[in-house]
């Protein structure tokens, strides 16, 4: 039944083909199924309960296991175990929780397990504002953990979004061998839009790179890369001699203490991200043809952004949006031609945090940087928006 | 692709009570409606903060023709209040020359122009039940203001209540509707 667990007799399917007016947290979830969730570790957090609630009642009955876990810091640990174990893997949390989960997050990252991680954010730091917006931990996703590997990070602008944003989430994870995020903000989260779930055979799938060797091969080396530099992987329980560590290894998943494996080692981390940007990386353009400023903006803000744009247009003012689909890899190409154009003269970048990805922005051109922020709780009107790009 | 901001532009919703009225699924109701029976767009947010237990509960909507990009009713069209603090609370917020619409007895409205008012819970407890006075509210918004056409009401109504209650609950709704569609002569 659209937009509500249903009540009927009969058990909804894994993927709900058809037209919904759903909120944003049960998308998310919908989508996570859709994508052959297999198991869910989470512990429920203001403003991700929804999600959790969703898959407590939808998971089982398509036979994918649902966990309440004592804390975050086991459900991230649930979900890198499952992972290593074959199964598609998503935990769903908000700020505080995101942080319990950052050492084990650098451990996926170390030990290349592909894993989704949903976080709703909300007025922060520390507890903040439990039921209100905010988008502060969009630079906490990317550099949170200590040390250096690459992530991917979606921001779902619409329920629908959260959907097909999820699915992606998962194919990403596992052709990369890493963990993704899908950077929700409260609005989007607890808001309610049609979602349109496609038929099961529509729904894209990429599944990971398993070995050619057979389980037992003497040869195979479970952490040897390929020329795209992931690695195939072998799961746990499959006969494969298969070791996970979080300290620096060899090729063979053994600890190997020393300054040229390292090197070689996070240097894939960080390359294999950074190669597949391109595949990773979306976003959306409003009238930036002929634009003279350009918003850069991302989940509940951009839709505030892309009002602004269009009353800024009836104005007279060349105002155009880009749209961050992915944060990160950050569309660095993008934004450098963009401040390379004649017509562009400068770029404004409203964001509800005392700005972050502006300085994203900042690095990649020479054009002046606006940031138009809010520390939480509410959101960026179209109207202070308008008044930046008409000034 | 951008909307339109002049009166054929969206239309701002704002449906206010206490907890237990039943306006988060009146506010369901009305935009499931529009965005999966009208062709039409719906945004449906509700007050998510620390009030919304026990006390006050408002949900918004939001319609237009047009993809919606600010989700969030700054300024409400229509405004249905069912009790006296969101009478209170809301009331200046209501667009000049905006649809006004009250619980009759749970809300004093001191002289107010303009109010459309309903006796919405001794009307569902006439119908049977007390609690559809929501579903009462719904029918006579939808039969006062024309914001969502009637079908798609009452598709809306089917898709979301329990099999069990539907005859009670489209019942409440022609009696909210009957009243709006008498009260204006039409029909």
């Amino acid at each position: 039944m659209p937009g509500t667990v249903s009540a009927t007799a009969s058990t909804p399917p894994r993927v709900m083909t058809g037209e919904h007016f759903m909120v944003g947290d049960h998308a998310c979830a919908e989508g996570a199924l859709a994508a052959g969730l297999d198991f869910f570790a989470g512990y429920p957090i203001t403003p991700s309960t929804e999600i959790c609630e969703r898959l407590a009642h939808r998971l089982p009955q398509v036979g994918g296991t649902f966990v309440q876990m004592e804390d975050e810091l086991g459900s991230i640990a649930a979900i890198l175990g499952a992972s290593a174990a074959g199964a598609r893997t998503l935990t769903a949390t908000s700020g505080p929780g995101f942080s319990l989960m950052m050492e084990n997050i650098g451990l996926a990252a170390m030990m290349e397990i592909p894993c989704v991680i949903v976080d709703v954010m909300r007025g922060s730091p520390s507890t903040g504002l439990p039921t209100l917006v905010g988008q502060a931990d969009v630079f906490q996703a990317r550099w949170g953990s200590h040390g250096d590997y690459g992530i991917v990070a979606y921001s779902p602008s619409s329920p629908q979004e959260c959907f097909d944003l999820t699915i992606r989430a998962f194919n990403v994870a596992d052709r990369l061998r890493i963990p993704v995020f899908v950077l929700m903000d409260e609005v989007i989260g607890h808001m309610t839009e049609r979602v349109v779930i496609p038929p099961a055979q529509q729904i894209p799938r990429v599944d990971r790179k398993r070995p050619s060797h057979e389980p037992g091969d003497a040869v195979f080396l479970p952490f040897k890369a390929d020329a795209d530099l992931i690695p195939p992987m072998a799961h746990a329980g499959e006969g494969y001699n298969v070791h996970f560590t979080g300290l620096t290894h060899d090729e063979r998943g053994y600890p190997a203490l020393n300054a040229q494996t390292h090197e070689q080692l996070v240097t894939r981390l960080v390359n294999k991200v950074a190669v597949h940007a391109p595949e990773a990386i979306l976003t959306e353009e409003v009238d930036l043809d002929d634009a003279e400023v350009v918003v850069v903006a991302f989940g509940c803000t951009a839709r505030s952004a892309r009002r602004a744009v269009a009353m800024a247009r009836q104005q007279g003012v060349k105002a155009g949006l880009l749209r961050l689909i992915s944060l990160w890899p950050f569309p660095e190409e993008r934004v450098r031609d963009l401040g390379r154009r004649d017509a562009v003269k400068r770029f404004v970048v409203p964001e509800i945090n005392m700005g972050q990805m502006c300085r994203e922005v900042e690095r990649l051109t020479h054009l002046p940087v606006q940031s138009i922020n809010r520390a939480g709780g509410a959101m960026i009107t179209p109207q202070s928006i308008l008044e930046v790009l008409v000034s | 692709m951008s909307t339109e901001t002049t009166q054929n532009g969206p239309v701002q919703i704002r449906i206010a009570g206490y907890g237990g009225q039943g306006v988060i699924l009146t506010g369901m109701l009305l935009g499931k409606a529009a965005s999966l029976y009208d062709a039409k767009e719906a945004v449906f947010t509700q007050s998510y903060g620390p009030e919304a237990r026990g006390g006050a509960s408002s949900a918004d909507v939001v319609i237009s023709s047009d993809p919606i990009d600010y989700p969030l009713v700054t300024e409400p069209d229509i405004l249905v209040t069912l009790f006296q603090e969101a009478y209170s609370k809301y009331r200046s917020s209501l667009k000049p020359g905006g649809t006004l619409i009250v619980e009759s007895d749970l809300v004093h409205t001191n002289g107010d122009a303009n109010v459309a008012g309903l006796p919405a819970s001794r009307m569902a407890e006439t119908i049977g039940r007390r609690i559809v006075a929501n579903v009462v509210v719904f029918g006579y918004l939808v039969g006062k203001t024309g914001v969502i056409s009637k079908e798609a009401a009452i598709k809306a109504i089917e898709a979301t209540v329990k099999p069990k209650t539907y005859e009670l609950n489209l019942k409440a709704f022609s009696a909210g509707y009957a009243r709006a569609t008498e009260e204006s002569g039409r029909e």
